[in-house]
Order: structure tokens, then C-alpha cells, then sequence
């Protein structure tokens, strides 16, 4: 399964309370090359809506915002180490994993087909 | 209030071109387009060439008995050490020393002066420009809606205008003009830029304008937008007004002294920057290396190595043509010196950076 936030960042649930969280391929698209990214670390905890990291593209910052409340259990040190990953293949390479406090949060998402919309609103 | 959002004459063709635009200086500009992108357009201007609208520019003339005695009294930079056909870089000061603008001064004739500023401040220095003239026998003409602006930027300018638009630049050298007929209107083509590369900027009617952005782009020169034009005068060192630049900076403390001569009777803003070039100024405008793949951008702060705040960050960039992580940071003179090691703030974290030259990207100017 997954789920978006309006400010683009999608949560992809792979177990019952585990998940990765990521840029979606439409914000990856917008910002253009990614040649940084402000990941938490290990351990550190989430609140849903709230901001976590930043993604950096020439253009500009972004700020990450959490689609969910919960622990980081491990952040991906190949897109640490090579940013551009996040430009090739955002879903393949998402930035971090987290333990989810609260699988009903996931409810109020977005799911693909009104992210999709929204994708649809913003580029006109 | 004004409140509407201004278009320059090509804004049509930025959207026939699925550019991304925004709001900048009171203009809807174009900030990328959808064939180039910021990197590719970035990359077309160091290595071939690139055109941009800056039909946002706002022009002013300055004609009359006085208007060289005028020019030089709102002017840093003295206008009698040109030719006519020749142009100066220098800024307007308030009484305070502070830029009230940065601008190119191109000398027509002894008294004739065409003025181009920045289009934010267009109005701003139309009102202060006509303050100042109280006391003098000039006429101020705001001509910034009768003219459109391209910049046509990098090393093959001068042979896209010529193959392009049959306009000959040839036998311009940097930072000078000529005015011609070109299909039945006077146009004016000058060998300037904001790049750091060779280039070429041409004014002329919106009309005109239109048709040889056309022209141009038929001929597949790469359309640029403002998203280039700033990494591209950042990597150059050249200063943005309202970065780098503000009412409440001077130019000693912008790096910018040389474009201020002293040895002219009188300027306004004059006993400021003498006294700050005579005994320093309290900030200075530096250029910074970050050592750490953070990205310093404007207003992020700068740091001393207690972490007591000594500046901010002006203009902070990966540089495109350096893969560098690089900015400029107007902070306390005490820590300006080259090779001084300060610390900056990117979000949460403190990155240690290094006092470099801002001139990060040496300039590929005509002689």
C-alpha cells in the first residue's frame, strides 16, 4: 500500500507497522537533480505533518514532512552517499524506514487516485 | 497599491514554451523551461549560448545641460572616464551609504545618459532619481515600458547574432554600445551580461523584441531563464540587489569599492564609503566553501566556532560548472580575512565552510 501527503512525500506500508517514506516521482520531477538530502537519524522519532528532513535539488530546499507519526529504524546511506538516486528512482529509493506508532494515521492519506489529481491540479 | 503582477512583452512565448514561471521584481518570469531546465540552460550559456527575456530591466534617460554633473552626483562610478559609446557599472547610494540600486550607465553623448536598473526597483529609483535632480537642469525620462530587453549570452554570441539576426558585435569591446537602425527603429546593442561569459544585450521595442526572440529561437538558441541567470552571476561573483545588495548595505561592505571613485568632487553617499574604505567597514561581503554536502541558501546563518552567529548567507549554491558547494555571506568583518574557518547553519546542523574569493568562476569577458 501506498499513501501520500499533499506536500508530496508518500509512506509505502511492507509489513503491518513498518514502512518506507520517500519523495513522490512528480516532486522528484520538480525539483530536478537532487544533490542533497537531510535525512533523521536512527532512532529518532516522528510526528505525522511534521518536518523531518530536507531535499536539496540546484534549484532550491525542500523540507520532508512525516506522513506519519513514528521511529526511524534505518535510513538509506546509499542515497545519503548519492542523492541523484532520488531523481532516478524516488520510489525505489526512498529515504527512510520507519516503525509506524499508528496504522490508522495511514486513513487520512491521500491515496493514488486524488494524489494523482492533485499532480494534475498543480501542473496547470 | 500596486498589486498587479507586470508581463514583459515575451511572457506568451515562455508559456507557448511550458516554462515555470514566477513572480520576480513585480514580473511574471520565467524561471526554467520545460526543453532545458536549469542545468542544461545553465550549461548552454559557459559553453555555447543562451538568450534571455530581461525585458523586466527598466530604463531610464537622463538628457540636459547638467546631466553630466548630475549622473555623477547620483552616480558612484564617474561617467568622464568613458567615451560616448561606453558604458559604467556603479551603484546609487542614499545618504546613509546604503545601495539604493546597482546599474549600468551608458554614456550616449556628454549630456545623454540611459540609466538601466533593476526592474524590483524600477520605482523606487525613478522617485529618488527625480528627488535628487531637484537642483539641477535635467530631464528624467522612465522609458522602461518602451523598451524590450534580450541578453544573448556565451561564447558563440557573437557569432549567433551575427548568422542569426545579421547584427555585427564584432567590433564592440566589453562594456561598450552602439546605437543603429534595425528594421526601421533605433536599437541599442551593448557587449554586457550578467553570466561571467561573453554576451551581448540588445533593447529595442517590445515589438522588435518579440520578433528577434523568435528569430533566435527558431535558430535553436537555448532559451535561459532566471533560474540560470542566477547560479550563473552567482559562480561570476556578481552581486543580486536584494541578496548581495539592500538600502542598508554599502559598497564597501558589497566588495564593490573599486566601482566607487573618491577622487570625484562629490557623490551622494560619498563620506561614507570614504570613511569605510579609510577605516573598514563593520561586515563584509565574502565568498564561502562548505567542506560537507549541505547547501548554504539565503538567509541560513553563519557561525562562528562557538556557534555565536557572525553573518548570513546571501547566495548559496551547489555551483553547476564547479560541482562545488559554494556562497556568498555578508558577515563581521573580523571574519572576512581569506582562509578563515567559520561554521554554517543548514537547518538543524552546523557545517564548517572556509572564507574563499567570491569570484568563484573566472569570467570569460571580450578584451
Amino acid at each position: 500500500m501506498i499513501k501520500y501527503l499533499p506536500s508530496h512525500e508518500y509512506v509505502r506500508v511492507v509489513e503491518d507497522n513498518k514502512a518506507y517514506i520517500g519523495i513522490t516521482p512528480f516532486a522528484a520531477k520538480q525539483l530536478g537533480n537532487v544533490v542533497y538530502v537531510d535525512a533523521p537519524d536512527e532512532g529518532e522519532e516522528l510526528t505525522k505533518g511534521e518536518e523531518f528532513g530536507a531535499i536539496e535539488s540546484v534549484k532550491a530546499a525542500s523540507d520532508l514532512y512525516s506522513p506519519v507519526s513514528g521511529m526511524v529504524i534505518e535510513v538509506n546511506e546509499d542515497v545519503i552517499d548519492n542523492p541523484k538516486l532520488v531523481s532516478d528512482d524516488p520510489i525505489a529509493n526512498w529515504i527512510i524506514k520507519v516503525h509506524l506508532h499508528d496504522v490508522s494515521e495511514l486513513d487520512d492519506l491521500l491515496d493514488q487516485a486524488a494524489y494523482d489529481k492533485l499532480c494534475a491540479e498543480e501542473t496547470h | 497599491m500596486e498589486t498587479s503582477v507586470k508581463k514583459t512583452c515575451l511572457n506568451e512565448r515562455h508559456r507557448a514554451l511550458d516554462a515555470t514561471m514566477v513572480e520576480f521584481g513585480g514580473f511574471d518570469m520565467p524561471i526554467e523551461y520545460k526543453d532545458g531546465g536549469i542545468v542544461a540552460e545553465h550549461n548552454a550559456v559557459r559553453k555555447a549560448v543562451g538568450v534571455f527575456d530581461v525585458s523586466h530591466m527598466g530604463e531610464v534617460l537622463v538628457t540636459g545641460d547638467e546631466a553630466l554633473y548630475f549622473v555623477n552626483h547620483i552616480f558612484t562610478n564617474d561617467v568622464r572616464t568613458i567615451q560616448d559609446g561606453g558604458i559604467l557599472y556603479g551603484m546609487m547610494l542614499n545618504e546613509r551609504g546604503g545601495v539604493v540600486d546597482d546599474l549600468l550607465v551608458y554614456r550616449c553623448e556628454e549630456n545623454k545618459y540611459f540609466l538601466v536598473i533593476n526592474a524590483a526597483n524600477i520605482d523606487k529609483d525613478i522617485a529618488w532619481i527625480r528627488k535628487c535632480a531637484g537642483e539641477f537642469n535635467v530631464k528624467i525620462e522612465n522609458l522602461s515600458d518602451k523598451y524590450g530587453e534580450l541578453a544573448i549570452q556565451g561564447p558563440d554570441a557573437e557569432a549567433t547574432i551575427k548568422k542569426v539576426l545579421d547584427i555585427d558585435g564584432s567590433a564592440l569591446g566589453f562594456y561598450t554600445f552602439k546605437m543603429f537602425e534595425y528594421e526601421g527603429e533605433t536599437i541599442i546593442l551593448s557587449r554586457t551580461g550578467y553570466t561571467g561569459e561573453d554576451g551581448f544585450e540588445i533593447y529595442s521595442s517590445p515589438e522588435l523584441t518579440v520578433k528577434l526572440w523568435d528569430k533566435l529561437i527558431s535558430a535553436g538558441v537555448q532559451p535561459c531563464g532566471l533560474g540560470c541567470r542566477d547560479t550563473l552571476r552567482f559562480e561570476a561573483g556578481l552581486p543580486l540587489y536584494g541578496d548581495e545588495l539592500g538600502d542598508d548595505i554599502t559598497p564597501v561592505e558589497a566588495a564593490l569599492s573599486m566601482f566607487c571613485k573618491l577622487d570625484k568632487e562629490n557623490f551622494v553617499g560619498k563620506d561614507i564609503v570614504a570613511d569605510q574604505k579609510a577605516n573598514g567597514a563593520p561586515r563584509k561581503l565574502v565568498g564561502l566553501e562548505i567542506n560537507a554536502p549541505a547547501i548554504a541558501r539565503h538567509g541560513y546563518e553563519v557561525l562562528d566556532a562557538d556557534n555565536n552567529v557572525i553573518g548570513h548567507i546571501t547566495t548559496g549554491y551547489r555551483s553547476i560548472t564547479l560541482d562545488k558547494n559554494i556562497a556568498m555571506a555578508l558577515v563581521d568583518s573580523r571574519y572576512s580575512k581569506l582562509g578563515t574557518e567559520v561554521q554554517v547553519r543548514v537547518r538543524k546542523k552546523v557545517f564548517p565552510a572556509v572564507v574563499v574569493k567570491k569570484r568563484f568562476y573566472t569570467p570569460n569577458y571580450k578584451k
